[in-house]
């Protein structure tokens, strides 16, 4: 575990990068570590689904899967990978703060 | 008072449990099991059916015959469940009111969810092994296959018993040895997990295991199109694989009817419950065993087996107006075909990954490691379900609950996840 500054403030992360603690995230850090995955600029429709992550996450303690995330929040999976290139619900569960997403067995 | 328990699904999970809360509760529960056809197929099976190792006819029985005498069999789909009335309304217009319900219905295999894929599967490029005629139609299409590539792709999880693909790719590995034509076979499983498998310790054992046997291995790939006519699996974030064969594993989700009942499933179609209790987050007086659930175990026939228990043992507790006081604990165990005969066996829980050792105890079958005994374990295994399981009967030694005993557990394990 360790610590990144995001809007100037300290947060816990783990050694991928997910938050460790929701509670410590603010929408003026989705930005910048949107910026660190090589996604410039947050459109409306990024925000859509990071706000989608959120919510699945404080209702269920768990991110969804991507097949899940299309389907709840109306984004096409073809889509959600040009929103978040390689991995829509890795990256969108980054960017909104929450931890990653339990893989499936 | 008679209590009313209606069992959807009579498959491994629905007939275990019909047949275990008829043993615990006698007559003093009604249990009527509905299903969509009158055919118990034992599903284990279903992946040697392509490497004509076994006659398909054996692999089912009527599904009414393994259920307890008392328990009454409606064979009609089920239309949807009022949550709130307490009623389960079937197709042809009955309607059956419960005290309790289990969802029982497993898993349904989506291939429409993938563009592609069913044009490939009319068109004999693409076939998959999860069901009994397709696996007949791959047997005959592996038979007539003289060389090429053959391309093994999960689309994406959950599936039903996710050893099964690289048991595929193991067992093709030998079949096309014993037919002399192995050099002429290329042999690939492409999945979107980033190993082998889900949990770190077998990833490594049996990602070996396809690196000896000569078996590619594409990972993180999330099938986006099969393309019949160029012969390419193409992934959402443009990676492509190319194939003469593909054997894929559609997607999964749950049946119909659960999406037609407002509240009672997720976004797939999948239950969600309590993963210790297994009483649903919809309904306390709704219940769900086996596939059908939302669980994080794996969809494994042994994962219905352990349930069984503590399954019945909560609804008679519910029935009784008394807190549920049993608990599943993930217990899942499978034996994992490694070719040439023999297997793997791996044995774990919620919080304990497949490990080496021995189970059931010290001395028994080796787990995480290739051995004969283990191929004649899964063989063995087909009598057990249809006398054992089935009728919901504890297998001597081998306890709802995983033990640790004949595990070697690493100190920390790297599955181990730090979160604080």
């Amino acid at each position: 575990m360790s610590s990144m500054v995001y809007a100037g403030t300290e947060v816990s992360v783990n050694d991928e990068g997910f938050f460790t603690d929701p509670e410590q995230w603010r929408e003026d850090m989705a930005p910048e570590i949107a910026r660190e995955a090589d996604i410039e600029t947050l459109t409306d429709r990024h925000w859509q689904v990071i706000k989608f992550m959120r919510h699945e996450y404080a209702d269920k303690g768990t991110g969804p899967s991507v097949r899940a995330l299309s389907k709840i929040s109306g984004v096409s999976i073809k889509e959600l990978y040009e929103l978040f290139p390689k991995g829509p619900a890795k990256l969108a569960a980054k960017i909104a703060g929450i931890p990653k997403p339990r893989g499936c067995i | 008072m008679i209590s009313r328990i209606v069992i959807l699904g009579g498959g491994t999970g629905g007939t275990l449990a019909a047949n275990r809360l008829r043993r615990e509760l006698g007559a003093s529960c009604q249990i009527t099991v509905v299903d969509t056809d009158g055919d118990h197929v034992y599903q284990p099976g279903l992946l040697f059916v392509p490497f004509a190792r076994v006659r398909p006819d054996r692999l089912a029985r009527p599904r009414a015959r393994q259920l307890r005498r008392g328990i009454s069999y409606h064979q009609c789909p089920a239309d949807h469940v009022d949550i709130g009335a307490r009623q389960v309304h079937l197709a042809d217009g009955t309607v059956l009111p419960y005290d309790a319900l289990v969802i029982a219905s497993g898993a349904a295999l989506l291939p429409g969810e993938t563009e592609g894929l069913p044009r490939a599967m009319a068109q004999g490029r693409a076939f998959t092994f999860y069901d009994l005629a397709g696996a007949v139609a791959l047997r005959e299409a592996l038979a007539g296959f003289s060389g090429g590539r053959i391309a093994v792709n999960v689309v994406d999880l959950p599936i039903k018993c996710p050893v099964a693909p690289l048991e595929f790719c193991f067992l093709a590995d030998t079949y096309f040895r014993q037919r002399g034509i192995r050099d002429r076979v290329e042999l690939t499983l492409v999945t979107p997990l980033d190993g082998a498998f889900t949990r770190a310790i077998a990833s490594r054992e049996l990602g070996g295991l396809l690196d000896r046997k000569g078996i590619g291995l594409v990972t993180e790939f999330n099938t986006g199109e099969v393309d019949a006519s160029a012969g390419r699996l193409v992934s959402f974030d443009g990676r492509d694989v190319s194939f003469d064969l593909a054997v894929v594993v559609p997607i999964h989700g749950g049946q119909p009817y659960v999406g037609r009942s407002p509240g009672l499933g997720d976004a797939l179609g999948f239950v969600p419950v309590d993963e210790h209790t297994l009483q649903s987050k919809a309904s306390p007086d709704i219940f769900a065993i086996g596939d059908a659930a939302d669980l994080r175990a794996s969809k494994a026939g042994s994962v219905a087996h352990f349930e069984g228990e503590i399954l019945a043992a909560n609804i008679a507790s519910f029935l009784a107006g008394q807190p549920l006081s049993a608990s599943f604990d993930g217990h899942t165990n499978c034996f994992i075909e490694s070719g040439a005969g023999k297997a793997l066996l791996i044995d774990f829980n919620y919080a304990t990954e497949p490990v080496p050792g021995h189970f059931p105890g010290p001395i028994g079958l080796p787990l995480l490691k290739e051995s004969r005994l283990n191929h004649a374990g899964k063989l063995a295994f087909q009598w057990l379900y249809w006398h054992m399981l089935l009728p919901g009967r504890d297998i001597p030694g081998i306890p709802a609950g995983m033990t640790l005993a004949g595990k070697h557990v690493p100190a920390a394990g790297p599955d181990h996840q730090v979160t604080s």
